[in-house]
């Protein structure tokens, strides 16, 4: 049953730079189901339009154009309805460094529409849950980072949402943090949450999501469970870093461009990307061919395809080079 | 009542923030403490020169110190807001089913608060100095005061959604506020100004308001001023909320 229906949601903004052409069109017409239940990975690099896309699902951000139905009510038509549907945890989290963790969860939960000894019972109930009891009763700007991450997804969770918005929510964590968080997004869903989250770790969203989204520059690239977009791309991955001599990268190149088993080559800094049919048959070809022109390789490894894979696939650039972009407009 | 309800919720918390952090209420205090101490004094002799309200030094500075918190005061409420639209606590109480206005009036009337509790602590500062002032006078300016601090905060949480940025809101307010202040008479009264200051003044809702409440403190309830202020600063007060809560609806994300 789809608890999210999205159709042709899309936002331009103004942009304050004149020069390229006054607007940017950070979400260009997308369209989406979620199943009740599930956990819903967004995966795209910086700027690439998951945060206004989230803003616009939980009513933060007026789209221009498109449709969404959450839980059932239509997302411009009954906004207040949907946001009683709905957890929403921003980047920024979203706790008043001014109040102890409880006092925040009380206001949450009573905005809410609980009476007070529900909205106590509910506050204890989850502080228990997430394991917030050793430092709930601090001002929160006195938390760790992780302390200060696990209060902003109880507050997104206080009234027992059908859909939880997670936008970006292991970004700058530890691991051990970040693990945690994972079992509890997964506990969340047990008990029969909606999570729909935003990442942009491929292994965070090959872990944790039951189906994911691949958004590049504000247009959906692929859709689908982690293993069916891997299965997408059939063959193996062969990586092969060549030593530093100039022009070593684009001799191997010119090299190896004839193989019938290279079914994509992609150019790195230091090596090649290869996608072959067999690996194992794939690796004494290939470095006979690079001796042969005197090129040395320094390193050659296999690998089953991951998410970036799909992703360079798809959009012809990798995740990590485009996360790593900072830029002007890396604010979403 | 929903509303009641969520607005109590928000301004109660608000306050707790601010009884938490009281060096905000103290820095405030600070300036216009200072001129009450070091520079009223000097009125003193000028009480004979002609032009000079009636009532002494301290009943006709006084008031004018009043406004003067209002203006480098109140009109800084916004670098609150700005924070809290950086750690993300606006985006989260927007995305609650709290009605939007009482969010907002949960911030301001946090502000108006702050500002009577300032006005109340110059006041206990200015009669063991010499002040003497009627009472019922005195609630009537602070009634007044409820008016300023609507106007000031709701500006300042305006134009905090426009910039986001401490930095420009603090040059934006120094800029508008330092001509206002001085245009209101309230170090020395405009009957004292040339002709064009004067009339430059005549528009400007502060100045209404230093002159009304000097003739409060006096006890004086006919000056024209008192009508024309409260009118005025009540239609910019409203006016200004309206635009706050504009910018609050659509500028937050």
């Amino acid at each position: 049953m789809a608890i999210i229906s999205i159709e042709g949601l899309r936002k331009t903004y103004k942009s304050r730079r004149k020069k390229a052409g006054g607007t940017v069109e950070a979400v260009k017409s997308i369209d989406l189901t979620i199943q009740h239940g599930e956990i819903f990975g967004f995966l795209g690099p910086n700027g690439a339009g998951k945060s206004t896309t989230l803003k616009m699902l939980s009513t933060l951000l007026a789209p221009d154009g498109g449709k969404a139905t959450i839980a059932g009510f239509d997302l411009l038509a009954h906004p207040a309805r949907v946001r009683r549907q709905i957890g929403y945890v921003s980047q920024a989290g979203g706790a008043d460094g001014a109040a102890t963790g409880r006092e925040d969860l009380m206001l949450q939960a009573r905005l809410f529409g609980l009476p007070p000894e529900k909205a106590r019972r509910r506050v204890s109930d989850l502080i228990d849950a997430l394991d917030l009891g050793p430092f709930v009763d601090r001002f929160s700007r006195t938390y760790s980072g992780g302390q200060r991450r696990k209060l902003d997804i109880a507050l997104g969770m206080v009234h027992q949402p059908a859909v939880l918005f997670l936008d970006e929510p292991t970004t700058g964590l530890d691991p051990l943090s970040r693990a945690q968080l994972w079992r509890q997004i997964r506990r969340l869903r047990s008990e029969g949450t909606t999570v729909f989250l935003t990442t942009h770790y491929m292994d965070e969203a090959d872990a944790l999501s039951d189906r994911i989204a691949i958004i590049d520059k504000g247009r959906i690239v692929a859709e689908g469970s982690p293993a069916e977009l891997k299965q997408g791309i059939s063959g193996d991955i062969l990586s092969l870093t060549v030593n530093h001599v100039e022009n070593a990268v684009a001799l191997s190149r010119e090299a190896l461009r004839d193989l019938e088993f290279v079914r994509e080559m992609t150019v790195a800094d230091t090596g090649l990307r290869l996608v072959v049919t067999h690996g194992g048959e794939a690796i004494p070809v290939v470095l006979r061919r690079l001796e042969g022109r005197g090129i040395g390789v320094a390193d050659i490894s296999l690998s089953r395809p991951s998410l970036d894979d799909v992703f360079l696939k798809m959009t012809g650039h990798s995740l990590d080079e485009s996360g790593r972009c900072p830029g002007a407009g890396a604010k979403e | 009542m929903r509303f009641l309800r969520d607005f109590r919720l928000l301004f109660i918390r608000s306050v707790k923030g601010s009884l938490r952090n009281p060096v905000w209420l103290f820095l405030g205090l600070f300036q216009p403490a200072v001129y009450l101490l070091l520079f009223a004094p000097l009125l003193q002799s000028l009480g004979n020169v002609p032009g000079f309200p009636a009532g002494g030094a301290y009943a006709v500075f006084t008031p004018g110190l009043l406004v003067m918190i209002a203006l480098f005061g109140t009109a800084y409420a916004g670098f609150g807001l700005v924070d809290h639209i950086r750690s993300g606590v606006v985006e989260r109480l927007l995305v609650t089913p709290a009605s939007r206005l009482a969010i907002l009036l949960g911030y301001v009337m946090r502000d108006v608060v702050v500002l009577l509790v300032q006005s109340c602590i110059i006041i206990a500062i200015a009669l063991p100095m010499g002040l003497s002032v009627s009472l019922p006078g005195l609630l009537l300016t602070f009634a007044m005061m409820v008016l300023t601090g609507t106007l000031m905060a709701s500006c300042s949480y305006a134009l905090a959604l426009v910039l986001k940025r401490e930095d420009s809101l603090a040059s934006v307010i120094n800029t508008v506020a330092t001509p206002v202040l001085l245009l209101s008479g309230i170090t020395l009264p405009l009957t004292l100004a040339p002709k064009l200051i004067r009339s430059i003044a005549s528009v400007n809702p502060f100045a209404y308001e230093v002159t009304a409440s000097r003739s409060l403190f006096l006890g004086n309830f006919t000056d024209s001023a008192i009508t024309t202020g409260v009118i005025f600063l009540g239609s910019l007060a409203v006016l200004a909320f309206v635009w706050a809560a504009r910018s609050f609806r659509r500028g937050t994300a």
